[in-house]
């Protein structure tokens, strides 16, 4: 473990294998705790959007576009408007009427453009799956049926849906942009070309990535409830991002600020698919205005693999020079990118490559770096921030050109690694990107992991292996990620969306602790870890605290639940909070007490004599005293027993972590299966604040990249028809497949906060995909073999193999 | 289109329910929306997410494939009725220590499907607990820590009968 700053919270345990969790009595922050909120789940008792019961409630359907570009030239509507239970029937105008337009741009990604898009389409659809008329009635069985009834006249239109074919621009998608080019984005050190000219050993990947999506387990939903009386909207959405939601919805319906309410309950999964402005969505908030009732929306399984955002489609050359003893001297990549239609809103589909430049060969000391990456509109379902947002990609470019190149030099990978990996005493580190770095520990995450997976056994069971005609790999992938973003992120470029949280701590007439946090919970423990948090700062026992997030009636103003910022970001703030608080309730004792405060302290629910740990006066004496009893206190003394404190990054503009992965699998070469025999990950998210937590973080991340590398892919066809939008066909990751994942820990704290602690949600994301690409081309090496095109499907394998 | 609603009669979580129904309503869909059961899920309708295992004459089935009316005198059994007698408890507590779930969605389905293969493979090795719950999607935890929780309490409920 590396040095942390002195922090006056209790040092975290740091468990040694297969000591008792249960023995820790260090206090909360460190500590396995499990989730207190996890028990409703258990029993069924969760809230998801589905689940509530409302008085009036309406349903609202979408009538979606079957065709990829396609102009309206009629909709009939006149059967279904009058069909059993139909409360209405809208049509894009209709909708446009009450609802602003928007265009997903932001300033900072300079030259970005996107065209206007409205809830519903109008004369013109762009995407299969595309909404185009909505369909409200009192079940949702009825809007179905109605659905049928609706007729279309469509004029089929040239569709593009080739990446190559887009950049070319023939069409042009949208024809007042000039061109089909989204955004691009160029960084240049300068002196690349001399660089690769004098190179011992140039290698040269086009890597390919498919397009997949976040499946998650519970649909897009929301229920809009308008109340005409008062002008005021509440809003009950599946979303990681309540405020955001809450500013989009004021502006775009002109609805003052102060009379909109998103309250967000459970969320079954988002990953970052709910965490943008759906069409679909800011439909069924119109419906609920223009029809004075609740309407809910609740996408469907097939709907959600044409509307949820996809992510990933990218092409990817790079080339890689170095010197004979295996020294990194430059990286040269083109990235292209096909992103749909439009530019979603308001966060962009810009940031992804944008991330892959900023992360392409970012474990790495390098000091030439040339990258070009352009985004083009496709007449495919929109493209937007999924989990990892970015690194999947950038990991396997990097890793992928790394295995490469270190099987030119004859280099064994983890050597190769070892020589080019930023050392650990290098920081702070300023990449060629332009990414600053604070403090990361490749070296020392190596290290763990070779230890962690005994790679030199692993080496030697591999040899055994192929002496007998089984081909099994390894792979490793070295990674950064960014996370708890700042203002830099999002703010700078314009968007309103917050990169700073709030927490409010109150304490309760018993001696209970209330929190209030701005960032949002969907399972990944963060109301858990804020409750640690507090708990350990007020000297109050878990269970005496309850957390509050996701109603912006009630909570401190803040950005949610994305970026890995939930511990890092609202953590911070529940400390700065807590400890506010803590002086407040020392106030109080004191003047109760009428001692000095510097004399006390608080442990246990009590406020106690610092010295003797005595037990002077227990918080709910405290709280009694201060709330029922007032006037007993000394006179012009009013306590305060509650504060509210937020948190943002400043001094960097991101907390980038480190980490990682290694892959162990065998490949079948009859077949072309995979099978996971392996996976281990080192990670180093600074102040692990709840182990059990983290490691399940990562674990799921891990998986959900496992899907990405070899199961998940939506097909297209030359048409932009999604050809397998159903959940039979389009594969996940299910228990059977999928290895025992081990998982480790460096911890460097962040010293831009007191807390230490940085993001963890998305490393195994990051990290897994290029890890099993790796493990797979290490297995088919022998046979002269390569796979570079995700997913690594058993056909892909076989044609590499030549026997396709 | 719409047929004529018909009466069906069963035993739901212990207690008997007398509903009309239209024919082509799901089992899943009768419990959520005609029972306000809403603790089982809906994942995709289409039968492969495991989100709405629900329990009919003690066999577990998928809620988006079975017919309401079909379930006319059968007796039928959700995380509701489970979590009320506790004959899931230790399994739902052992979930809870090992952090077994995340936003809890495939959760219920999960724990029904698991709690058929405590009852009928007490000796299941994790391979075949993993085999066993291969058809309930989990998006969340990758599925490690829910294979933890069902060997824990498979061993657990394992040393309860020897010292029985
Ligand atoms: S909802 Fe029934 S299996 Fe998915
Ligand atoms: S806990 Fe979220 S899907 Fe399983």
């Amino acid at each position: 473990m590396t040095a942390r700053l002195p922090c006056p919270i209790p040092a975290h345990a740091d468990l040694a294998p297969g000591a008792d969790p249960t023995v820790v009595t260090r206090g909360h922050i460190g500590s396995p705790d499990p989730r207190p909120n996890a028990r409703r789940l258990l029993q069924g008792r969760g809230t998801y959007i589905d689940d509530l019961r409302v008085p009036r409630l309406a349903h609202v359907v979408f009538l979606r576009s079957p065709h990829a570009h396609a102009r309206i030239l009629k909709i009939d509507s006149s059967t279904a408007s009058r069909a059993p239970g139909v409360l209405g029937v809208f049509d894009g105008p209709a909708i446009a009427a009450i609802c602003k337009p928007w265009v997903g741009v932001l300033a900072h990604l300079k030259g970005i453009k996107s065209a206007e898009q409205y809830p519903l389409a109008i004369e013109r659809a762009c995407w299969q799956g595309e909404p185009v008329v909505a369909i409200v009635a009192e079940t949702r069985a009825q809007a179905e049926d109605a659905r049928e009834l609706i007729e279309v006249q469509w004029e089929v239109l040239p569709a593009i849906t080739d990446m190559d074919a887009s950049l070319a621009g023939d069409p042009v998608l949208h024809p007042e942009l000039g061109d089909n080019i989204c955004f691009e984005r160029s960084v240049d050190t300068g002196g690349i070309d001399e660089v690769f000219a004098q190179a011992d050993v140039v290698v040269e990947e086009t890597f390919q990535f498919g397009r997949h999506t976040g499946v998650c387990p519970e649909g897009r939903s929301i229920l809009a409830d308008y109340n005409a009386a008062e002008h005021s909207l509440l809003v009950h959405h599946s979303t990681q991002a309540p405020h955001m939601i809450h500013d989009v919805l004021a502006r775009h319906f002109d609805i003052p600020e102060a009379q909109v309410r998103v309250l967000c309950h459970d969320v079954g999964g988002a990953y970052g698919i709910k965490v943008h402005v759906y069409p679909d969505e800011i439909c069924t908030v119109a419906t609920s205005i223009l029809l004075r009732r609740p309407v809910k929306f609740v996408a469907d399984r097939m709907e959600s693999f044409v509307s949820d955002i996809h992510a990933r489609e990218h092409k990817a050359t790079v080339r890689l020079a170095a010197r004979h003893d295996g020294t990194i001297l430059g990286i040269d990549l083109r990235d292209l990118t096909a992103i749909g239609p439009y530019s979603m809103y308001p966060r962009t589909s810009g940031i992804e490559g944008n991330q892959v430049v900023n992360l392409t060969g970012g474990p790495y000391r390098h000091q030439h770096y040339r990258a070009h990456m352009q985004a083009v509109f496709t007449n495919k379902n929109v493209t937007c921030q999924y989990r990892a947002v970015g690194h999947p990609i950038a990991v396997a470019i990097t890793e992928g050109i790394v295995d490469l190149a270190a099987e030119r030099l004859g280099i064994d990978p983890a050597e190769f690694r070892r020589r080019n990996l930023i050392p650990d005493d290098a920081y702070p580190y300023a990449f060629p990107s332009g990414v600053r770095f604070e403090q990361l520990s490749h070296q020392q995450c190596l290290d763990r992991l070779l230890e962690l997976m005994d790679y030199e056994h692993l080496r030697a069971d591999q040899a055994a292996a192929r002496a007998r005609g089984c081909y099994r790999g390894i792979g490793l992938a070295a990674m950064i990620e960014v996370t708890n973003p700042s203002a830099a992120f999002y703010g700078v470029g314009g968007a309103r969306i917050s990169s700073q949280d709030g927490a409010t701590v109150r304490l309760e007439p018993t001696g209970a602790l209330t929190v209030l946090c701005s960032v949002t919970e969907q399972g990944q423990g963060t109301e858990t870890v804020f409750a640690q948090i507090a708990a350990d700062v007020l000297g109050v026992s878990m269970e005496r605290v309850r957390v509050i997030t996701g109603d912006t009636a009630a909570t401190p103003y803040g950005g949610g639940t994305w970026g890995s910022r939930g511990a890092g970001i609202g953590g911070e703030a529940v400390l700065q909070s807590a400890r506010a608080l803590r002086a407040q309730v020392l106030d109080a004792a004191a003047a109760i007490l009428s001692c000095d405060k510097a004399q006390l302290d608080i442990a246990q629910d009590a406020v106690i004599d610092r010295l003797s740990g005595q037990t002077r006066l227990s918080l709910a004496e405290l709280g009694r005293i201060c709330y029922y009893r007032p006037d007993t206190l000394p006179a012009g003394f009013q306590s305060e027993l509650v504060a509210t404190r937020h948190y943002v990054p400043r001094d960097y503009a991101f907390a980038f972590t480190n980490g990682i992965q290694a892959s162990w699998v065998e490949v079948d070469i009859e077949t072309g299966f995979v099978q996971l025999l392996g996976h281990w990950c080192v990670e180093d998210c600074g102040t692990v604040i709840n182990p059990l937590l983290v490691d399940e973080q990562i674990r799921g991340g891990v998986v959900q990249g496992l899907g990405a590398a070899l199961l998940e892919e939506c097909c297209y066809d030359d048409q932009g028809q999604m050809l397998n939008a159903h959940l039979g066909d389009y594969l996940v990751p299910m228990a059977l497949e999928m290895p025992d994942i081990v998982c480790a820990h460096v911890q460097t704290p962040t010293r831009t906060s007191e807390l230490g602690a940085k993001g963890a949600g998305e490393a195994g994301t990051a990290g897994a995909p290029a890890a099993v690409m790796n493990a797979i081309n290490d297995a088919l090496r022998p046979l002269a073999a390569r796979v570079t095109a995700q997913p690594f499907t058993p056909e892909r394998i076989l044609a590499a193999l030549g026997r396709v | 289109m719409t047929l004529p609603e018909a009466e069906i009669t069963l035993t739901v979580n212990g207690r008997s329910v007398r509903r009309r129904v239209e024919p082509r309503q799901h089992l899943i869909d009768f419990l959520r929306e005609g029972l306000d059961l809403t603790g089982s899920h809906v994942g995709c309708e289409h039968g492969v997410c495991g989100a709405c295992t629900v329990r009919v004459d003690g066999r577990i089935v998928r809620g988006c494939l079975m017919l309401a009316v079909q379930a006319a005198g059968c007796s039928v059994e959700t995380i509701e009725g489970v979590s009320e007698s506790g004959e899931l408890a230790d399994l739902q507590s052992a979930f809870h220590q090992r952090n077994a779930l995340q936003c809890g969605y495939c959760t219920p389905g999960m724990l029904l499907c698991a709690a058929e293969l405590l009852e009928t493979t007490p000796n299941a090795t994790r391979a075949q607990i993993r085999e066993h719950i291969s058809g309930n999607y989990c998006r969340c935890t990758g599925y490690q820590a829910i294979v933890d929780a069902i060997e824990t309490t498979l061993t657990a409920r394992r040393a309860g009968r020897t010292a029985d």
